[in-house]
């Protein structure tokens, strides 16, 4: 039977999103912003106020609920800071593998005592040549006595030199191409990694995204996920269930521009009437309104699609491209309300735009969500 | 959150659909060529328990609720809009009497309705009185325990094949909106006659002309809740209605992707179907999308009534303006698919693009559902 409400203890958790939002990150969000770090001391608080690992059992350490319950809080922490929100959610998208694929001994080795000492983890998949073309991979994890020798630069990875996990594709069969990828679980402090660079980024400052490099780094047979072979299909679960995370965000940081636009047009005087009485700027108002409601239902509906173990790859990917999109049109009508002052770093909407843009490109593309979306029209679905 | 059917919303749907895939989808041009009012069709989907949907079951009516009412207008909508259109406008020519009325007006207005297939029509838009509802001037004169009333009213679905109308007149003219009455006036009554047909771009089936009222005499009794209120439930009997359009926009734009789809893959151009190139395969992912998003937007705002849930009026207006601005979109880009052969009358295409137009306009054009939700922000 359709239902749209949240139970109480889903409105709780929101409520107490919200409040961790607006008192922990919204005052520092312009600041990190401008000096492009990331605020190491508020990776500690979010562990304590229960609002990362939200999709991790309990008996890892995690939250033990749901996808959905996941995608509540990100959109109210993106509200915020995109930037910021994308550190804590890469954290699930880091570690869904283990959650999805890990054995027993994987999850208590490595995903405990994440959680436990509150840390950080990073996916890394996207290399230089292997963008959109995910199957391109050229990192290698040669199969070396009872472990494997992973060589090759990862890039854009974000929490690159934050994180004290990795989550690897590599090829263990590079003759094979992407069926000879395979998912390794690498602790950062294994010898033979370093941080290559790390990125300036146009918007989304505070996340650290960096290219890390990996030269002759050796772990045991025991950090495989899943068999040899199955890296990329190990992949793919694990984007097309994190997707929903990402159109959370965006839902957030549209809704905030939204409410921001809103407030300034009630204010802004001009031709002798606060510009929310014009009828030009209402219409703007009511299609990001439509835009925001439209991109949490398609949300919604792909999380919970992903809680009940039910196919969601086209409608995550519709969820995905679509509230991004919403996200870049009302944080760029948003500057337009606001005018001359919106584009001005002392008002907050000119980073809503600029945070939004990396929305519609990570995670995979706007573009290829589209293909998959219409390879499962192919299909017939 | 729960974003499943129950059994009996599905059969519903299911019903509805089987329906418009053998007895609305198999006419449809021909009625769009005539133009002629399709009766046959009504009278089946009224034997088939698809008209009347609120109508409670103590008068007849399935008593069905928002949301199986727009499962049905979607699956009837693919079939054909015009012809959803009839059957969604005696919906709302009723909903007044469902909202309003007291108990004795219910027992003598309903029933016939279920009993056999009638229509109903909802008289509001007047030559002067568009987007701007308080600007009625059709008057209703107090003549002892009657009223009489005098206007033209124009657009009106149905309207010359109603055998009832819901009519906003005023009882106050110089009160405005607030001095506006709701009544029910049977077919027939002396003094009221209907124009000629409207001669439209889509939606053809459906009939829409001018209603005219001199001197329409009607007891007391017919009046719908209080005098002055006419302007309020006018408006809320239109924010409730208004999920049935969404919902019917929803029905367009299904069939124009799925036709387009269908055709993407039969097509063949440059060596292979033309679905095998990505600027095809974008457009239908756009196409997806919207049918996606403007149906789960429509579900809500239903639910929204349902539940009689504060604020559910502002999700009508996002749902109606969402989904049929993507109905224009996806008929649009369904007719480019097709290519020459979509902008020829052989196909189904432009029909859907023709229809959908009216979608942006009626029961509130978008740009009043804009300033609405604005207004609420």
């Amino acid at each position: 039977m359709i239902a749209f409400e949240l139970t109480p203890e889903q409105k709780d958790l929101q409520a107490r999103a919200r409040r961790f939002a607006q008192e922990e990150i919204a005052p520092i969000a312009a600041e990190y912003d401008r000096r492009g770090e990331h605020p190491a001391f508020l990776v500690d608080r979010v562990y304590e106020a229960g609002l990362i690992n939200l999709a991790v059992p309990a008996e890892y350490g995690g939250g033990g609920r749901g996808v959905l319950d996941n995608c509540i809080v990100t959109e109210e922490l993106g509200a915020a800071c995109a930037g910021i929100t994308t550190t804590i959610m890469v954290n699930s998208l880091a570690t869904t593998p283990l959650v999805l694929f890990g054995t027993e001994e994987q999850k208590q080795a490595f995903l405990r005592p994440l959680c436990e000492r509150r840390e950080l983890a990073a996916f890394c998949l996207t290399e230089r040549e292997a963008g959109s073309d995910a199957s391109n991979v050229r990192t290698t994890a040669a199969p070396e006595g009872n472990g494997y020798r992973i060589n090759g630069r990862k890039c854009f990875i974000s929490n690159g030199a934050i994180a004290a996990l990795y989550t690897v594709f590599a090829l263990t069969d590079p003759d094979r191409g992407p069926r000879g990828m395979s998912a390794l679980l690498v602790p950062a402090d294994t010898p033979g990694i370093s941080v290559a660079k790390i990125e300036d980024k146009m918007g989304q400052r505070a996340s650290n995204t960096a290219e890390i490099v990996f030269e002759d780094v050796w772990v045991p047979k025991t950090n495989l996920l899943g068999r040899e072979g199955h890296g990329f299909g190990i992949a793919l679960r694990t984007l097309d269930h994190a997707r929903a995370g990402v159109a959370a965000l965006a839902t957030g940081v549209a809704r905030r521009a939204l409410e921001l636009a809103t407030e300034y047009a009630q204010q802004r005087v001009q031709f002798g009437k606060p510009i929310a009485e014009l009828q030009g700027i209402q219409f703007m108002l009511a299609d990001m309104a439509m835009l925001v409601e439209a991109s949490r239902l398609l949300t919604w509906h792909a999380a919970w699609l992903a809680d009940r173990g039910l196919p969601n790859s086209k409608e995550s990917a519709i969820a995905k491209c679509f509230a991004s999109d919403a996200a870049m049109r009302c944080t760029t009508d948003a500057v337009q309300i606001f005018g001359g002052y919106g584009y001005m770093r002392d008002y907050p909407v000119e980073k809503l735009m600029r945070d939004a843009k990396l929305l519609q490109i990570y995670e995979g593309t706007n573009q290829i969500q589209r293909l998959v979306i219409a390879r499962s029209l192919l299909k017939g679905r | 959150m729960n974003f499943r059917l129950s059994e009996e919303q599905e059969a519903f749907r299911e019903l509805a659909r089987d329906f418009a895939r053998r007895e609305i989808a198999p006419v449809a041009a021909a009625y769009d060529e005539r133009e002629e009012f399709p009766w046959e069709v009504v009278q089946k989907a009224h034997r088939a328990g698809l008209m009347n949907l609120e109508v409670p079951e103590e008068y007849g009516g399935p008593g069905l609720g928002p949301l199986e009412v727009a499962l049905i207008a979607e699956e009837l909508a693919v079939g054909c809009a015009g012809i959803a259109t009839t059957l969604l406008g005696n919906g709302l020519a009723l909903l007044p009497i469902l909202l309003f009325g007291t108990a004795e007006q219910k027992e003598r207005f309903l029933p016939e309705f279920c009993a056999e297939p009638r229509l109903a029509a909802f008289c509001l838009t007047e030559p002067s009185a568009g987007s701007d509802i308080a600007a009625v001037s059709t008057t209703a004169r107090r003549e002892g325990s009657e009223y009489v009333l005098e206007g033209v009213k124009t657009f009106i679905t149905n309207g010359g094949v109603a055998s009832l109308y819901t009519v906003v007149a005023a009882t106050d003219r110089k009160r405005g909106a607030r001095g506006l009455s709701l009544f029910v006036v049977p077919a027939g009554t002396p003094g009221l006659s209907t124009g000629k047909k409207e001669r439209k771009l889509g939606q053809r089936a459906s009939d829409t002309r001018e209603v005219i009222f001199e001197g329409v005499r009607v007891p007391e009794e017919n009046r719908l809740g209080r005098e002055g209120h006419g302007f309020q439930m006018a408006l809320a009997t239109l924010e409730r209605a208004r999920v049935g359009v969404a919902a019917i926009a929803v029905g367009v734009a299904r069939a124009a992707l799925d036709a387009a789809r269908a055709y993407a893959r039969q097509r063949v151009q440059f060596g292979q179907p033309i679905i095998g190139h990505q600027a095809v395969q974008l457009m239908l992912a756009d196409m997806a999308m919207g049918v996606e998003t403007a149906r789960l937007l429509t579900w809500r705002a239903a639910w929204a009534f349902a539940q009689s849930e504060p604020g559910a009026e502002m999700l009508s207006a996002m749902a109606k303006c969402y989904a049929s601005d993507v109905a224009m979109r996806v008929a649009t880009d369904a007719v480019q698919v097709f290519g020459g052969y979509g902008y020829m009358r052989d196909y189904p295409v432009e029909k859907y693009l023709r229809d959908a137009k009216l979608l942006q306009i009626y029961e509130g054009t978008n740009q009043i559902q804009r300033l609405m939700i604005a207004r609420r922000l």
